[in-house]
């Protein structure tokens, strides 16, 4: 008896295992937001450090344009104008991105309405590997490649907003595209039959009906596009010249935000001004990654409804 | 599907605890790292492999990063060498007077420009007045007719402290492009024409054009004597109690052997070779 | 204008701008190789790098970068199964999942500069990791998880509610059809995710340059004592990919052949990772015939 009641009792070796893995589960998951907070505080707290403890100006880093944190205006505060990068990075972004819609928007087109057969077998390979080939590759074409163009068609050094556009424009491509290619196919099928069965052509259908049903998944695209294009950093760096001026023309040799964070953090001492003033760089782009996460979930829920 | 995880969970756990004890290796094996200067980078890794082949069971780690890395690190303690192309006395936020300053060779810094460009010499008030931005084209110094397009380094960087401190003395110079390494600057001079910028002399290769300064060409010669301005030692940093290996490394790398082979076939120049010496504040003196 | 004159020329500049695109890789593909070609050969992928003379190889940086590569899936992925299971199949609360998820994703869009420099001062210093393959690793693992979970989630996700129904009816717990059930099902689809994302870490150069390091020591490959700084198996070694190599003989490297030697990488990097590529589809492809017996 008191062995069927014990065994009734206990629990079962597969409830157990249920819990364990249950557990163990939930944990990982509390590590990785754990990770990602800590990851959060840790540019955080050394990127308000300018703010704070250097008494910089948020006000001048945002408008001024004279970066050079280990030096003082007259009120004795750091100059921290971060004006050119910010505008260097939201100028080659938004170029990328126009450069790169039309296409991922046809490509897509292509690949969903008017030949999915073909779009299958040689479309979407392309877009694959064009994801595959690295940064740092793409950035050896840029410099060969991508600038002495620029150079021969607009002038001047050829190093510049243009040029790190272009070299962005195929990096993002693959992303739009494909994130293109699935909001249209999430468009129902019956959507395209009543609109060719009203009598539209097949263009017609694509572009009052499917753009339409399918523009807030489109959008979405565009902002991932945009947000892998504010962050990268190697590729641009070598084709946009590296010089912390404001943008005159698309062919001037100008900056970024990841650029001038990467070529710079090697050669400052930690703690001093000049490295706490580009980690509020790395806060920004921190921030402009949360913005664009944030901009993403709400297209999507209007989307929805 | 179980197991397999198991495994990799086993697997996992096994390589971090095989890691924990692979800091304090059982054997004799013995390792170091350097941090810093990408200037002086090439020869701290050749130094390495050769001391390697003689003691087999030493091992030299390099690592670059930048002159502010390197010093970052030796302050933190964090490794055993830090290597710089300024005196330690010259970066804010560094207490020189906790480290040794191990002066194991000196670079020269030499302007160089497209090679379309036809021109050899600059006096050093034009080459002044061009980075200052008060010279833009080559036509004013005697060249074509062809915009002058500077090429800095980044601000703080070894080489470019080197350039300003002996050729702007204290002029500010114009914002220009900037590169972050001489590979860099190498590609674009070569590329971009009426293009000048400088490079560190074991950088100087077939592609580019070097210049005379006051019609003195940069040779070792000319360096050892000091007619050839632009010039400065490069540091290996260490705390004050380094340990024996450190120790060791640093004689090697100072060792008659090593710097009249590898550090002159490198184009640096040997330390002894010197008949000037520099201090932190940029004054030279004859030794 | 009539419609389908509109519908014709529509559809042509359709074609021309796909076709644009596959111009566009076949060009960057065809130059890659053109580059490349000469230099690699037998010598180039098995022996040494040189620090400043000509005729080194990129045997090291090679193996290293697989070696990597491995270390950090192997660590990421039960992670990131275990955070998929969670939140596809435990969590109960649609708006926590959606704040974990986006948590998740945030972290696949920083810049990978920031994520090696927070390698630097987490694994690199504080931790004493040194400039390692482990430090790497571990860094790797911070762009690892977020394409990892997503791809596994959009996976598990694609399985049917009938089939863990199923399992739920025969008495099977919610974790052993997980583990007995959706798993296998969705096997195929989670393996492509993991090598399409190792291909996308297999070119990661900036998150490593700081933390798994700019040297590669020679390696003895027949010393298989983990614990010795010339066994290639050592994680505490530090350890130059090839991505990382082609960055560093571009811009600090003194050897006078940095051109062809990072033209004659580029080639190998972009080769392993179109390997990658048709690797996760033909493993895909039979794994799936496998699983469903067709």
């Amino acid at each position: 008896m008191d062995s069927i009641a014990k065994k009734l009792q206990q629990r079962s070796l597969s409830a157990r295992i249920e819990r364990r893995g249950k557990l163990v589960t939930q944990c990982l998951t509390l590590l990785i937001v754990l990770l990602v907070l800590v990851i959060f505080a840790f540019i955080a707290t050394k990127g308000v450090a300018v703010f704070t403890k250097d008494r910089g100006n948020l006000w001048t880093f945002f408008t001024g344009s004279t970066w050079s944190p280990d030096k003082l205006d007259i009120h004795r505060r750091p100059l921290i104008g971060a004006l050119p990068m910010i505008v260097g990075s939201f100028s080659v972004t938004l170029l990328a991105v126009l450069l790169a819609t039309p296409f991922a928007l046809a490509a897509a087109i292509f690949m969903t309405e008017i030949a999915p057969k073909k779009g299958q077998q040689i479309l979407q390979p392309v877009i694959e590997l064009l994801v595959g080939i690295p940064s740092v590759v793409y950035g050896f074409i840029g410099l060969g490649v991508v600038v002495p163009f620029v150079q021969k068609l607009v002038g001047g050094s050829g190093f510049g907003i243009f040029a790190g556009a272009l070299v962005l424009f195929v990096m993002i491509l693959p992303t739009i595209t494909s994130m293109t290619v699935d909001a249209l196919k999430a468009v129902p099928r019956y959507y395209r039959e009543a609109s060719l069965a009203l009598g539209a052509t097949q263009w017609q259908t694509i572009y009052k009906v499917v753009l339409r049903a399918g523009t807030p998944g489109i959008m979405t695209a565009i902002i991932f596009g945009m947000s892998r294009a504010f962050g990268e950093a190697l590729a641009v760096q070598m084709v946009i010249g590296n010089a912390i001026l404001m943008p005159s023309s698309l062919a001037s040799p100008s900056t970024t935000l990841t650029s001038v964070l990467t070529m710079n953090m090697g050669n400052t001492i930690m703690k001093t001004t000049a490295n706490n003033a580009l980690w509020s760089l790395a806060l920004l782009l921190l921030i402009m990654a949360l913005f664009f996460n944030i901009v993403v979930k709400y297209i999507a829920r209007k989307g929805e409804l | 599907m179980k197991k397999l995880m198991q495994y990799l969970g086993v697997l996992g756990v096994g390589l971090l605890i095989l890691s924990g004890c692979a800091k304090s290796p059982g054997s004799k094996e013995q390792t170091i790292t350097a941090v810093g200067s990408s200037a002086l980078q090439p020869l701290v890794e050749a130094a390495g492999e050769n001391y390697n082949q003689i003691h087999p069971n030493a091992f030299v780690t390099v690592q670059g990063g930048g002159s502010g890395t390197g010093l970052s690190q030796i302050q933190q303690g964090a490794v055993a060498i830090g290597n710089s192309d300024v005196f330690a006395e010259q970066k804010k936020g560094i207490k020189a007077q906790n480290l040794i300053d191990h002066k194991v060779c000196v670079v020269a810094v030499v302007p160089v420009v497209n090679k379309q460009v036809a021109i050899k010499n600059l006096s050093l008030s034009q080459l002044q007045a061009i980075f200052a931005g008060e010279i833009t084209n080559w036509r004013e110094v005697g060249g074509p007719n062809l915009q002058i397009s500077l090429v800095n380094r980044a601000q703080g960087s070894g080489t470019r402290t080197v350039f300003e401190q002996q050729v702007m003395q204290g002029r500010t110079s114009k914002r220009a492009p900037e590169q972050d390494s001489s590979g860099m600057v190498r590609q674009i001079v070569k590329k971009t024409p009426g293009a000048i910028s400088y490079v560190a002399l074991p950088y100087l290769s077939s592609d580019l054009k070097p210049l005379t300064v006051d019609h003195v060409a940069v040779t070792a010669k000319n360096v050892q004597n000091n007619r050839w301005k632009i010039w400065s030692y490069e540091h290996m940093y260490t705390t004050k109690n380094l340990n024996q290996l450190t120790k060791d490394f640093i004689r090697y790398l100072l060792s008659d052997k090593f710097q009249q082979n590898e550090v002159r076939k490198m184009r640096y120049i040997p330390i002894k070779a010197m008949r000037y010496q520099q201090n932190a504040q940029g004054q030279t003196t004859k030794l | 204008m009539n419609p389908k004159r509109v519908d014709k020329i529509a559809t042509i500049v359709i074609y021309i701008m796909s076709g644009t695109i596959i111009i566009i890789l076949l060009a960057l593909l065809l130059y890659i190789l053109l580059a490349g070609i000469k230099v690699v050969n037998w010598h180039f992928l098995t022996s040494a790098s040189k620090s400043f003379q000509a005729g080194g190889g990129i045997g090291v940086q090679l193996f290293n970068s697989l070696y990597l590569l491995v270390l950090s899936m192997l660590f990421s992925f039960p992670f990131a199964l275990g955070i998929a299971i969670y939140l596809t199949e435990y969590a109960q609360n649609p708006k926590l999942t959606n704040w974990i998820s986006s948590a998740i994703e945030v972290l696949s869009s920083l810049p990978s500069i920031v994520v090696g420099l927070f390698g630097f001062l987490v694994f690199v210093i504080n931790f004493h990791l040194q400039f390692s393959i482990l430090s790497g690793a571990l860094t790797l693992m911070i762009f690892n998880l977020p394409l990892l979970v997503r791809s596994m989630e959009d996976a598990l996700q694609s399985v049917s509610v009938s089939q863990r129904e199923a399992g739920l009816a025969l008495g099977l717990s919610r974790w052993e059809t997980v583990i007995h059930v959706i798993i296998p099902e969705c096997l195929p689809s989670i393996v492509t995710g993991v090598i399409l994302a190792a291909g996308r870490v297999f070119g990661e150069a900036a998150a490593l340059i700081y933390t798994a390091g700019q040297s590669a020591p020679p390696l003895n490959f027949t010393n298989w004592n983990i614990l010795s700084l010339t066994s290639p198996l050592n994680p505490m070694r530090p350890a130059e990919t090839l991505a990382v190599h082609i960055w560093k003989v571009n811009s600090e490297g003194l050897i006078p052949d940095a051109a062809a030697v990072s033209a004659g990488a580029s080639l190998v990097l972009v080769v392993v990772v179109l390997l990658f590529n048709l690797l996760a589809r033909f493993v895909g492809k039979k794994l799936y015939q496998h699983l469903t017996g067709e």
